[in-house]
């Protein structure tokens, strides 16, 4: 401690700097997190207006978990026998709706690769605006799209008599787990698209990635039913975690495997990694 | 440093592993130019339109930016510059009106500004009846007079333009080249484009500079270099003395097809 007390002109014109550079500080923080969030809601609205010109594209996306639930659900429905309490059908809708909110999600990097083929990556790095709001923004542009998926599944679960909870909360809880999976995954997208840089080895890699995603999670069968070495990796994948909280929220009668707290925890982290990989690596793309 | 002086370069340097695409490069131009980087494919002028952009950073040496050091400050010049790249800029599923007005929201241009600053640029440029209709409607020429537009919202203290009329018809081109003129005199912005049109650069350029191979062979004032040749001599001569006569050099396959497969969705 300073105990020698300092003339008092000194002393304030000492607290006059100190206060003044403070001050400025919290300026500096608070103009970029404002500069920050705006790019955020700016990048999304890129992507809205997109959707709003291109609705055709949000119709066919929800063919694939019609397809799913109607045929794939309904014939394997009669022949499976599982140890859930559950009937296989509403076993198998909160997995489908991950799936499609995940094959969503993965096309965030086919468009951020066609993106870098024209100029437009280039115009976004030259922005003054934080490399990780443009890949936050991207996220939630999917998340949007994501939610019409949301909506499709629920239609249909109510016509395949899935025992649905359709309390405020339950939905909302669901909402939250769809939004949280397509950022997710479209940041994951995004991150694969920067390494790889063309569209041709992303539609390999892209495959190669989403099908073991989906097969190595308890989308469509309990991680029970799986030998132990794919037992493990199901456990570090996390669209398990996604369904394991959207299976909870859901449906009636049923409860999260690993505790909704942490599917959430573990969602956000690995959000946050897949985020600050991917604004390092977005601006990549231009060069 | 001079106050008149937009753009210094000391010693900047970037090398990909053991090639040299920018060698050592020390330059300057002044405030109000316009300013022409000429050489073949290949010479180094898109490496050097991205270290001032800060799309790539330097491996050696430094550029400072109205004072402003690219290496040390990047996100602080990032405010200050607009950039034309040389491929389409602009989304192509949106209208250019919302190109311009989401840009305009990202550059944080206050909200009762932009409408005003907008429809003004669109006039200048020659879009307003097309503001309304998809980029991907567009020509060629008006694709890039809007890229003009978004790269100028923020009031940028540099224009950078990355081959800014490839791939279009002579008529687009000249219309491009009069509306880049026109901004210039509106605007008094300091304008840095690199070509390998001598025709282009000829008609707006007040100072070129011809690089090869990573290194500027020869720099200065237009008009000199050609009447430094004789009465009739075209800036196609001063390059062809100083380079020989190597514009149309090898195109790699990759860059040819970029470039035809940008053009047929630019549609031009």
């Amino acid at each position: 401690m300073l105990t020698k007390r300092l003339p008092d002109g000194v002393e304030q014109k000492a607290n006059e700097v100190r206060n003044e550079a403070i001050r400025k500080m919290l300026r500096v923080f608070h103009t970029n997190t404002i500069v920050f969030f705006t790019s955020i809601f700016v990048i999304l609205e890129f992507e809205l207006r997109k959707i709003f010109h291109q609705h055709s594209e949000i119709l066919f996306r929800s063919l694939q978990p019609i397809l799913w639930l109607l045929m794939f659900g309904q014939v394997i429905s009669h022949e499976i026998i599982m140890n859930e309490k559950i009937p296989y059908i509403d076993f198998l809708t909160p997995g489908i709706l991950a799936q499609s909110v995940l094959f969503i999600a993965i096309f965030n990097g086919i468009a951020v690769i066609w993106e870098r083929d024209m100029g437009i990556v280039q115009k976004f790095v030259v922005a003054p605006i934080p490399r990780s709001a443009i890949v936050l923004g991207k996220g939630v542009g999917s998340a949007i799209r994501a939610v019409s998926q949301l909506i499709v599944v629920y239609v249909l679960a109510y016509f395949l008599d899935v025992n649905i909870d359709w309390s405020f909360f339950a939905i909302l809880g669901v909402l939250l787990f769809v939004i949280l999976g397509a950022i997710l995954f479209s940041t994951f997208s995004l991150v694969i698209a920067c390494i790889v840089k063309t569209r041709e080895r992303f539609m390999g890699i892209g495959q190669v990635l989403t099908m073991p995603l989906f097969f190595a999670s308890n989308a469509i069968y309990p991680i029970a039913a799986m030998p132990t070495w794919l037992k493990t990796v199901a456990h570090s994948n996390p669209l398990t975690y996604e369904i394991d909280a959207l299976r909870a929220i859901m449906l009636h009668g049923t409860s999260s495997t690993y505790g909704l707290g942490f599917d959430l925890l573990f969602m956000v982290f690995i959000i946050l990694i897949l985020t600050f990989i991917g604004s390092v690596l977005y601006p990549r793309l231009a060069r | 440093m001079d106050d008149l002086i937009a753009l210094e370069c000391k010693a900047l340097t970037k090398r990909f592993g053991s090639l040299v695409a920018v060698d050592k490069l020390s330059f300057s131009v002044q405030k109000q130019d316009i300013f022409a980087l000429i050489g073949p494919n290949g010479a180094g002028k898109s490496t050097l339109m991205k270290l001032l952009t800060t799309i790539l950073p330097p491996t050696e040496g430094d550029a400072f930016i109205e004072n402003i050091s690219i290496l040390k400050y990047p996100a602080k010049v990032r405010e200050i510059i607009g950039y034309v790249p040389q491929l389409i800029s602009a989304d192509g599923s949106l209208t250019g009106y919302e190109n311009l007005l989401l840009f305009s929201k990202l550059y944080g241009i206050p909200k009762n500004e932009r409408d005003k600053r907008i429809q003004q640029s669109l006039e200048t440029m020659g879009l307003s009846t097309v503001a309304h209709r998809y980029v991907s409607e567009y020509s060629g020429g008006m694709v890039r007079r809007l890229e003009i537009i978004l790269a100028m919202l923020h009031n940028p203290k540099i224009l950078f333009l990355d081959e800014p009329t490839s791939g279009l018809d002579p008529i687009a081109r000249k219309t491009v080249w009069e509306h880049l003129a026109l901004i210039h005199k509106r605007d008094g912005v300091t304008i840095i484009l690199t070509t390998h049109d001598m025709q282009e650069a000829d008609y707006l350029c007040n100072k070129v500079a011809i690089i090869l191979k990573g290194k500027i062979v020869e720099m200065g004032d237009t008009e000199k270099l050609k009447s430094a040749l004789g009465e009739d001599a075209t800036l196609n001569d001063v390059f062809i003395k100083y380079a020989g006569n190597s514009i149309e050099a090898d195109h790699a396959y990759k860059e040819i097809a970029r470039r035809r497969r940008t053009e047929s969705e630019r549609g031009s």
